[in-house]
């Protein structure tokens, strides 16, 4: 096996999966859509006064952004186990875990980048103050990629499952706690025009604690659930 | 102490009672909950044997 | 020593063992329940702050230890299961996690009525309760992947790879939730940290610890004997006993 064949089966493997995504953009829209609908229901079901939204801003949009995630999730892993790619995962000599951190990085560019991208105009309509916006970028950010990671294991552990969606969520959902602390806290202090490199510390923490251990249990689960 | 002053627990008799109540009840439940079913298999894989001998 | 482990794999044995140790447990729970429980409720004296009310704390600290604590022996049973597919391992991981979801329910429903007397309300996202509040999850996404998944044996896997994960996030969790409350301090300052905790109050405490942790031992041994009866019922070793009976 040629020493350079690792880095080519990741690329290929990143390459597949966003090619398979352009091919069906319409279906990955529909994250993004959900994200901006949950949103614009808050202001509905609670109060549209701007001083109101301002404060919730920030709890809102992290858990719209937590809950879009969690919907994408079904995409990352359901059509490959029903076309049977999944298994060739398996079965391939290259490392499972750089394999699965190759799809997950997939993931968050057709799911999560698109959210941090609409992020900001989404805290315009829910007033948040000017000054929050980068943070809540740079939050977003280093946030759901863990969101990804996380619910990647969620998935892999219930992939074979016939009802596994909402199981999915009672799963991944407390799991995804100290993201969304961690990140709605950060946007509230920048905000309120405090300090945020502690909160964007601790998330960056949890970032480098998720790349180097979900995909170790992501690989397990999925070789328990297909293996 | 008397026994009344005992159940009326300062004044607070209906969350302390209810708390250790609640308390007995979960664990009461925790302990039955095995034990019939314990009973209930063993019955069942009894009856089981019984129709593998009647009909081998 | 290492060969008593090997043989305590064994169901025949394990069954057998635990069917002899369970009555002596049972009795020595029941002692230390009855001994906390006329400490705790007779001869500890009533708090200057909080009266009667306070002596819930019997109930619901060792129910919230116990909580975290079998949580912690399910994750460590769970690498057992992974690394070693001991069966017994995987009976016991099952067996527990009622038995922690009950603690954990406990602990919420008594954190619940001790803090209505005191701060006036039937929940407050304190720190500690909406940790426990999240650990209940943990216990019932375990609960509902086991019964999700049909062989047994691939549900044992599963739920530990869960529980392990569930395991390595509660210290995150907590911390998390902690610095959370924290920020959000004005609400209520908990009452349920007592500072320091006076003696007379600290050793009912501690009986009543003790008495849930044998309730657990006991009540552990029943439901994976059951467990493992059910899973072994066509066994050769199973048939024998019941035809014995």
């Amino acid at each position: 096996m040629n020493g350079s064949s690792l880095p080519r089966a990741l690329l290929g493997l990143l390459r597949r999966d966003l090619l398979i995504a352009y091919r069906h953009r319409g279906e990955v829209l529909n994250p993004l859509l959900f994200f901006v609908i949950v949103i614009s229901l808050f202001p509905l079901g609670i109060s549209p006064e701007g001083r109101v939204l301002a404060t919730l801003a920030p709890g809102v949009i992290w858990i719209a952004a937590l809950l879009s995630v969690l919907l994408s999730l079904d995409s990352v892993f359901r059509s490959d186990f029903e076309d049977g790619s999944l298994e060739q995962l398996l079965l391939s000599p290259q490392p499972l875990t750089l394999l699965l951190l190759a799809k997950m990085l997939a993931h968050w560019l057709i799911t999560g980048l698109p959210l941090v991208l609409a992020a900001p105009l989404l805290g315009v309509i829910l007033h948040l103050p000017a000054a929050a916006m980068p943070v809540l970028v740079a939050s977003l950010v280093l946030g759901t990629p863990v969101l990804s990671l996380i619910g990647a294991i969620g998935m892999a552990l219930t992939v074979g499952l016939r009802r596994g969606g909402v199981l999915l969520s009672l799963l991944v959902l407390p799991l995804y706690v100290p993201v969304l602390i961690f990140g709605a806290t950060a946007v509230e202090a920048a905000a309120a025009g405090l300090s945020v490199s502690g909160h964007l510390a601790l998330l960056g923490s949890l970032l480098l604690f998720a790349v180097t251990l979900a995909p170790l249990a992501t690989a397990a689960a999925l070789r328990i659930s297909i293996g | 102490m008397s026994l009344g002053e005992f159940l009326h627990m300062g004044g607070y008799a209906f969350y302390v009672w209810s708390a250790y109540g609640l308390a007995l009840v979960v664990l009461a439940l925790n302990l039955t909950q095995p034990w019939r079913r314990r009973r209930v298999l063993l019955r069942e894989i009894a009856a089981w044997l019984r129709e593998e001998r009647e009909n081998p | 020593m290492w060969r008593w482990f090997h043989k305590l794999g064994s169901p025949k044995y394990f069954y057998t063992l635990a069917g002899r140790l369970i009555p002596w447990l049972g009795g020595a729970t029941s002692l230390f329940f009855l001994a906390g429980l006329y400490l705790g409720l007779v001869v500890a004296p009533p708090d200057y702050q909080q009266g009667d009310s306070y002596r819930i704390m019997f109930i619901h600290v060792p129910s919230a230890w116990m909580s975290m604590l079998v949580y912690t022996l399910m994750a460590f049973w769970g690498l057992v299961v992974l690394v070693w597919r001991v069966k017994i391992a995987e009976v016991l991981a099952s067996a527990s996690a009622p038995i922690g979801a009950s603690f954990t329910f406990l602990a919420l429903a008594t954190g619940s009525l001790w803090g209505k007397p005191m701060w006036g309300a039937w929940w407050v996202w304190d720190a500690r309760l909406t940790s426990e509040l999240i650990l209940l999850f943990l216990y019932l996404g375990f609960m509902a992947l086991e019964a999700a998944i049909e062989d047994r044996r691939t549900a044992a896997r599963a739920t530990s790879v869960l529980a392990l994960v569930g395991l390595v996030n509660i210290p995150i969790i907590h911390y998390s939730v902690y610095w959370w409350n924290t920020l959000h301090q004005g609400a209520t300052v908990t009452k349920l940290d007592q500072p320091s905790i006076h003696l007379s109050m600290l050793i009912p405490l501690l009986v009543m610890a003790l008495a849930f942790q044998l309730y657990y031992l006991t009540v552990l041994l029943m439901r994976s004997r059951t467990e493992l009866l059910a899973r072994e019922r066509r066994a050769s070793w199973v048939i024998e006993m019941v035809q014995e009976r």
